[in-house]
């Protein structure tokens, strides 16, 4: 199995080179001409005012908290799935009621409006 | 080394095996296949991208009565992507002032490492493949997920407001159709009962797109968001936040983020048919081999595979060239409130079915029963829309004032939402409209 | 001895950003030096040929726990302003511990996992079928569910996580009176 991996590794290994050579070949063909003006941050052409931040939404914070869960929910339900066929009704019970739980908590979630994008 | 065996074994895509017939089947000729097989992948990756833009630009062009690019190498212009090319390689690379160097540089690099590291599980022709992982589909939500870290960078990286804010709309985007995108994915797995690429391909006698449409359409819009094409590009809506997340970015660095978009495109179009449409398989044509032993077939499926995916990507195309932009909480409240119950219900119930069909049933039969399986739940899930919007739009009539608001009822189908109010005083107009999922817009008040 | 290579590699990126995480000063450079070690950690994970936990790794670790961190770093601070020093005044107790923590790692491994005659630094000589290693990710998914083995815990563990679920939401959502201001 670990030969299979060797590809991936190697895939990983040698990738950086594929977009790092447009990059660099862009670096030695393109003009160098630095100055302030062209150097700021674009702001519908006015200057920027006060620090770079902005009002972080809450809502950000929420849509990725439930993503964790079902993400988690996810590592456990694919080995599931890959051994669908050799599972009896019992064990495709002990799933659902999973995934049961999970959605229990996606309607909690919904039911408080906390899926609302404000 | 026989020149014939050679050409044979190019002709027929099966290099690596004269490769071993040849020197034996060590470690050493493993990592020299190895490692021709990345060269050989990740270039036709770069290569494809440039004929992808090219047709992209010709398709939507047509579809806007427009012919596109006719001038750079003939007619048809099929040298424009490469002039393109040219022209950002050209360009100045500008650092914005208090950049982050390193996300501000590593961003177009891990894009692309990401967009390419996908492809190694690509099934192209039966032994045509990178590595035939026992985990594949896995693999790919894994890669998948990680680049969506890599917004992340390259909008805190630019040291811009709405790069940041265009890099938090499109993490909390892409973060929120992963999840139907997995339990969708779940499905051809349960039905094929392993999540290597080529296993699902193999347990494909019938194509899974006919077990499980409704598990296909949510995998199909789920990868429209995830790659951020429309309808759910806002993350580069020209006129929303101006190009986003990779505003700051000039020259070739740019470039990075496009070639990853598309090859991120292409690459979904081709897990769909991989995954739904049978891959490669043509009717078995696939895997003739000829008499001296050279598997010809081997051609037959890499056609089957490509004209599959480019059917797909063309359908990726034609949206794009079609639909309007969807607003950003309506995006966000279309992924919980529908798709997300609707794939748990999905998963749920073709998991149960799926066991009570006795094992021994002929494959007709049971993709008849899944058939009528998912043709249900889609009834069912259209069926609670069209209520939710004559409810909301009910209440919105009744609580609309007493002005002589007539909302006209429109035909059902829970997505019509312009009931046009005739004149009335201001005051009684109701200022939210709701849409069924609960998204609102404000009404246009005719002024007269 | 390629596989040494490989893990020392491994051990050494993940190490090197795991001190990076503790000592740098912009707060933002350490959460990607914390993905770095991820990721190592995903390598190792591969190397000990657990592929499916290596990618669990990567999806649920960079790709979900990444973002929340980043995340709660950017409601917290400002940015660009991250440079607070990390260092206390604490250094002798946690050398102390950690060489504690250190001291009953190595005694429980070598007690429980003693290496046998055969074994190389770092390697086992037991060797595993190579076709139960394929079937492992399907091998585990039966122990989910199958009654003699571990469908309690994972039941359990899907009311923890709706749980965690319930417990952040109730933590991160204004109550309905302040969503006014919020």
């Amino acid at each position: 199995m670990l030969a299979e991996w060797q590809y991936i590794g190697i895939f990983v290994a040698l990738s950086p080179i594929f977009p790092l050579a447009p990059v660099v070949l862009n670096r030695l063909l393109g003009p160098h001409r630095p100055n302030p003006i062209k150097q700021q941050t674009y702001e519908c052409g006015i200057e920027t005012v006060g620090d770079t931040w902005i009002q972080f939404k809450v809502q950000y914070y929420i849509y990725a908290l439930v993503f964790v869960v079902f993400d988690i929910e996810a590592v456990f339900l694919f080995p599931i799935a890959a051994a669908f066929g050799q599972l009896d009704l019992f064990a495709i019970g002990a799933a659902v009621l999973f995934i049961f739980l999970l959605s229990d908590g996606l309607i909690y979630a919904w039911s408080r409006g906390v899926l609302e994008w404000v | 080394m026989n020149i014939l065996d050679l050409l044979k074994s190019l002709l027929s895509l099966s290099l690596g095996d004269f490769i071993r017939r040849n020197f034996g089947t060590g470690p050493g000729t493993e990592l020299l296949i190895d490692l021709g097989g990345v060269v050989i992948l990740s270039t036709f990756c770069l290569l494809i991208v440039i004929f992808l833009i090219w047709l992209t630009r010709k398709i939507v062009a047509r579809m806007q009565d427009r012919i596109g690019p006719n001038r750079v190498g003939g007619r048809f212009g099929l040298l424009q992507t490469v002039a393109d090319v040219m022209k950002l390689l050209s360009k100045e690379v500008i650092h914005p002032a208090g950049a982050d160097w390193v996300a501000f540089n590593a961003a177009p690099l891990l894009i692309v490492i990401s967009a390419l590291l996908m492809w190694a599980v690509m099934p192209f022709a039966p032994g045509v493949i990178g590595v035939n992982l026992n985990i594949g589909v896995f693999y790919i939500l894994a890669i998948s997920s990680a680049s969506v870290m890599v917004i992340l960078l390259a909008g805190w990286g630019s040291n811009n407001k709405y790069a940041l804010l265009g890099a938090f709309r499109a993490v909390a985007q892409m973060v929120s159709y992963e999840v139907p995108m997995i339990l969708a994915l779940l499905v051809p797995i349960i039905l094929a009962s392993t999540m290597s690429t080529e296993g699902i391909i193999a347990a494909q006698t019938l194509p899974f797109i006919l077990f499980a449409p409704v598990s296909a359409l949510i995998f199909f819009v789920s990868s429209l968001a995830e790659t951020g094409r429309t309808p759910f590009d806002l993350l580069e809506a020209e006129s929303e936040i101006v190009a986003g997340f990779h505003i700051e970015y000039s020259g070739m660095k740019f470039g990075m983020f496009f070639l990853a978009e598309f090859l991120n495109t292409l690459f979904m179009s081709g897990l769909v048919v991989t995954l739904y449409l049978g891959g490669y398989r043509f009717f078995g044509l696939e895997n003739w081999v000829s008499a001296d032993g050279y598997p010809y077939g081997r051609l037959i499926g890499l056609a089957a595979f490509f004209a599959k995916t480019f059917l797909l990507y063309f359908i990726y195309d034609w949206i794009r060239g079609t639909l309007p932009r969807v607003r950003v909480d309506q995006i966000l409240n279309f992924n919980w409130k529908f798709l997300v119950p609707l794939s748990l219900a999905l998963v749920f119930f073709v998991a149960i079915v799926d066991k009570l069909i006795p094992p021994g049933t002929n494959v007709v039969v049971r993709m008849t029963i899944h058939l009528l399986l998912n043709i249900l739940i889609a009834a069912v899930a259209l069926e609670l829309l069209r209520r939710r919007g004559r409810q909301n739009r009910l209440a919105m009539s009744a609580g609309g004032g007493s002005g002589g608001v007539e909302a006209v009822a429109g035909h059902g189908g829970g997505h019509d939402d312009h009931g046009h109010d005739g004149p009335q005083p201001i005051e009684d107009v109701p200022d939210v409209l709701d849409t069924p999922l609960g998204a609102r817009e404000p009404v246009v008040i005719p002024v007269h | 001895m390629s596989q040494q290579i490989i893990f020392f590699i491994l051990a050494a990126i993940t190490l090197t950003s795991a001190v990076v995480v503790v000592t740098i000063r912009n707060l933002f450079h350490a959460a990607l030096a914390l993905m770095v070690s991820f990721l190592g950690v995903a390598g190792v994970y591969v190397l000990l040929e657990a592929p499916f936990l290596g990618m669990a790794q990567l999806l649920v670790y960079i790709g979900a726990i990444s973002i929340l961190i980043i995340f709660a770093i950017m409601m917290t601070r400002r940015l660009m302003q991250t440079n607070e020093s990390p260092f206390n005044a604490q250094a002798v107790g946690a050398l102390i511990g950690a060489g504690l923590a250190l001291a009953i790692l190595f005694i429980v491994i070598i007690r429980f996992y003693p290496m046998a005659p055969g074994d190389g630094f770092g390697q086992s000589a037991m060797v595993v079928d190579p076709a139960t290693l394929q079937s492992s990710v399907a091998r585990m998914g039966r122990s989910f569910v199958s009654a003699e083995a571990y469908v309690l815990p994972f039941e359990v563990a899907s009311v923890l996580l709706l749980a965690a679920l319930v417990g952040s939401i109730v933590i991160a959502w204004p109550h309905r009176g302040e969503e006014d201001n919020q």
